[in-house]
């Protein structure tokens, strides 16, 4: 297409020139106006701004690229275009509220950004033994599913951003399923804030059960489907082994956890090592993979999706010896109302709550009152909890003041701490294996940011 | 959570219910407090646990609050603006600590310079199964140097840098807490340093944990605490040429009043508050 009449009428890949030197604004389909603006006798280095709107940066992060040639020199991040002051926002909403706030965060893991607060409000409080099976199970059986539809998506997108399409169309296809599954039970496909600090917000509809061995089972067929387009499909593996490298040291120093630090061969999980929620009650491994590189990242997260099926089943199993179980701390102190229906008029009400507090127990409603406007108090202090996600560990280092709102809640979210590796995996490489090494560590740019 | 973890959880509840003596620290204002304390409402309705002596316990006055709902002056019959909080932390603990706690504060001091314990490590602090160094800032690098060196406490990871503002608190208004994790021994700690709001200035510890590279800009950029000699210390979530810490206390959180059938909402940092 390089007529020199399209390189001058072409409004977007415009030349100027700046204190910083010649600056070219290309959008795609016009780097023959760059190849012709540059003379290429002079070795100046070429600075290449990669996104914050950039379809294969993941979202809106910003990578800035020095190359020679087609090699990448130096890579930096930038970020910050989806900073939205979470933490910020949550010192001025009660606890319970702050789970509305925290989902949002990692939105493709919202229920481990959700378990991760309210696992520090429970330490804080001091009633991390009080919280009931049921809602611990049913916290299990969400992440876990969670985990599973996450990690479809990393492999979807990671696969569209080296153009296997067809493995961006199975994966959103499949996590489809899922998000069908956390409709049902939650009412929500993301951003549920279902997952309170006691408990859970209500107990599973009837149905859900069968419902989840339904999607599981087709999930389970479906899984062979990724390992027989991809796992040995040559240009999948030319593209990704032996691209991004990351060692164990680099992964210690960097603080790289998840499937990063996994794909070195060493089995650091939270759910293993550190369990919580009861994970030492369930039966299932932890994936390794020793080639350090996106082929392994991307195999771990195969299998996993496998082991966090073998969860689920034994979580449902579980949840059918736990009909009409609390899912909510017996502490009517902390307990936030639930067990709700939906109202004739959409709106999550419980009519039997609310015929007690309106016509049978005063006491009853002045209680409802204090508890939902004022909300608990938590016992001054900090607290520190952390959970495997898809990504990694996720932590939340929550301050209270005594008060009925967090003082302070800080998340370490593993997107945020793993993207520091890109310029460990892509200095020295090619710039098309940059994409290969971010979609590898699989970054959440809504988590990244906060 | 495996019982080695929290070798403190039984004694957590009783703790909590017997606050020992108050340690003032915010000067003349906690002097002449003569009307009833309401610490919180878990405390207010203790019952006195005289039977068993829970371990002494001091407790860090870090902020006194009065009145709510801007309940002020003659017209407040609502007894209101004559309310007073005060916000005490967890304090220093007493040894033992319990569990494996005890091996690795021994442990740091063999490591540290003897004659530099006392001056690295200011106090100890026991709480809801979690152990927490607070670390006198100028000996920061040396503590992290020796926790990730030292072959039996080995925290070869930092898991992360968070900051916390407590105005109230002269001389030591920023905190930095540094999370650890020794993923050899399988166990986690916490640093917390200070600095005062005049001198905000923490050594960094880059050279020791390269991760803490975001972890320290993200805290400088919210908190305005200087890591020196961090290689590149600027904003990384709000922009370059951002002005203020968004996530201090004294930063307000923005918003406007919304109306709604007539009546107008104030913005969430300006509504009534229970604190």
């Amino acid at each position: 297409m390089a007529e020199d009449t399209a390189v001058s009428t072409d409004p977007y890949a415009t030349e100027q020139e700046t204190t910083s030197g010649k600056v070219f604004t290309v959008t795609g389909q016009d780097w023959d106006s760059i190849v012709d603006g540059i003379d290429v006798d002079s070795d100046e280095r070429i600075v290449v701004n990669m996104g914050p709107q950039h379809p294969s940066t993941h979202g809106v992060l910003r990578l800035i690229l020095e190359l020679d040639g087609e090699t990448v020199t130096e890579c930096r991040c930038g970020i910050g275009y989806l900073h939205t002051g979470i933490e910020k926002n949550m010192e001025f909403r009660n606890w319970t509220q702050g789970v509305t706030f925290c989902t949002r965060m990692d939105y493709l893991a919202p229920f481990y950004n959700e378990t991760a607060y309210v696992l520090a409000v429970e330490k804080l409080l001091g009633i991390t033994d009080q919280v009931p099976e049921k809602a611990e199970v049913v916290r299990v059986l969400l992440m876990e599913l969670n985990r599973i539809s996450s990690h479809m998506v990393a492999i979807a997108t990671g696969g569209m951003e080296i153009g296997a399409l067809t493995v961006m169309t199975i994966g959103f296809r499949d996590r489809e399923l899922i998000l069908d599954l956390f409709e049902l039970i939650t009412g929500l496909r993301m951003n549920h804030g279902f997952i309170r600090p006691g408990g859970i917000a209500q107990d599973t509809p009837p149905g859900a059960l069968d419902k989840i061995r339904e999607v599981t089972a087709v999930i389970g067929k479906r899984l062979q489907e990724y390992a027989d387009l991809c796992n040995a499909n040559p240009i999948f593996k030319a593209r990704l082994v032996d691209v991004g490298y990351l060692d164990l040291a680099a992964c210690l120093a960097l603080g790289a956890t998840g499937p990063l630090l996994r794909a070195t061969g060493y089995p650091w999980d939270l759910r293993k090592s550190q369990p919580y929620c009861g994970y030492e009650q369930y039966d299932f491994d932890v994936i390794c993979w020793d080639t350090a590189d996106a082929y392994g990242r991307f195999r771990i997260r195969l299998a996993e999706m496998a082991e966090s099926l073998k969860i689920v089943e034994q979580c449902t199993a579980r949840l059918h010896g736990l009909e009409g179980a609390p899912v909510m701390v017996a502490d009517k102190k902390i307990a936030w109302p639930s067990q709700l229906a939906v109202g004739p008029d959409g709106l999550g009400n419980s009519l039997d709550h609310i015929r007690h507090i309106m016509g049978e127990s005063m006491e009853a409603l002045i209680h409802h009152f204090k508890l939902v406007t004022e909300g608990f108090r938590v016992p001054a202090g900090q607290a520190y909890a952390s959970v495997e996600s898809p990504r990694g560990e996720l932590s939340c280092h929550a301050v209270s003041d005594g008060g009925t709102r967090p003082y302070r809640a800080h998340f370490r979210d593993p997107s945020f701490v793993n993207l520091q590796t890109v310029p460990a995996m892509s200095e020295g490489g090619l710039l098309a294996d940059v994409i290969v090494a971010v979609a590898s560590i699989d970054p959440v740019m809504g988590g990244v940011d906060r | 959570m495996s019982d080695e973890s929290t070798p403190e959880a039984s004694d957590a509840v009783s703790e909590k219910t017997t606050p020992g003596p108050l340690k003032p620290k915010g000067g003349s204002e906690t002097e002449g407090t003569t009307s009833p304390v309401r610490d919180d409402v878990v405390d207010a309705a203790l019952v006195p646990t005289a039977e068993v002596p829970a371990p002494r316990r001091d407790l860090e006055v870090v902020d006194v609050r009065r009145g709510m709902f801007g309940a002020e002056g003659a017209g407040d019959t609502s007894g209101y603006g004559g309310l007073v909080k005060r916000v005490a932390m967890p304090g220093a603990t007493p040894r033992p600590y319990g569990g494996w706690f005890d091996e690795v504060a021994d442990r740091l001091d063999d490591a540290l310079d003897t004659a530099d314990v006392s001056a690295a490590v200011e106090r100890v602090v026991v709480d809801r199964g979690e152990l927490t160094f607070v670390v006198a800032r100028d000996r920061l690098v040396g503590v992290v140097q020796a926790l990730r060196d030292d072959p039996a406490l080995r925290f070869e990871f930092l898991s992360g840098v968070s900051g916390v503002h407590f105005p109230a608190e002269t001389g030591a208004e920023l905190h930095a807490v540094y999370h650890l994790l020794s993923m050899t021994h399988n166990r986690r700690i916490r640093l917390e340093v200070t600095c005062p709001d005049a001198d905000p200035h923490i050594p960094s510890v880059v050279a020791v944990y390269p991760t803490a590279d975001w972890h320290e800009r993200e805290t400088y950029d919210f908190f305005g605490i200087v890591f020196d000699g961090h290689p590149a210390l600027t904003r990384i979530e709000m922009p370059d040429d951002w002005p203020g810490h968004p996530q201090r206390k004294d930063y307000p959180l923005g918003g406007i009043p919304v109306e709604y059938k007539g009546a107008t909402i104030p913005p969430p940092d300006e509504r009534r508050a229970y604190h």
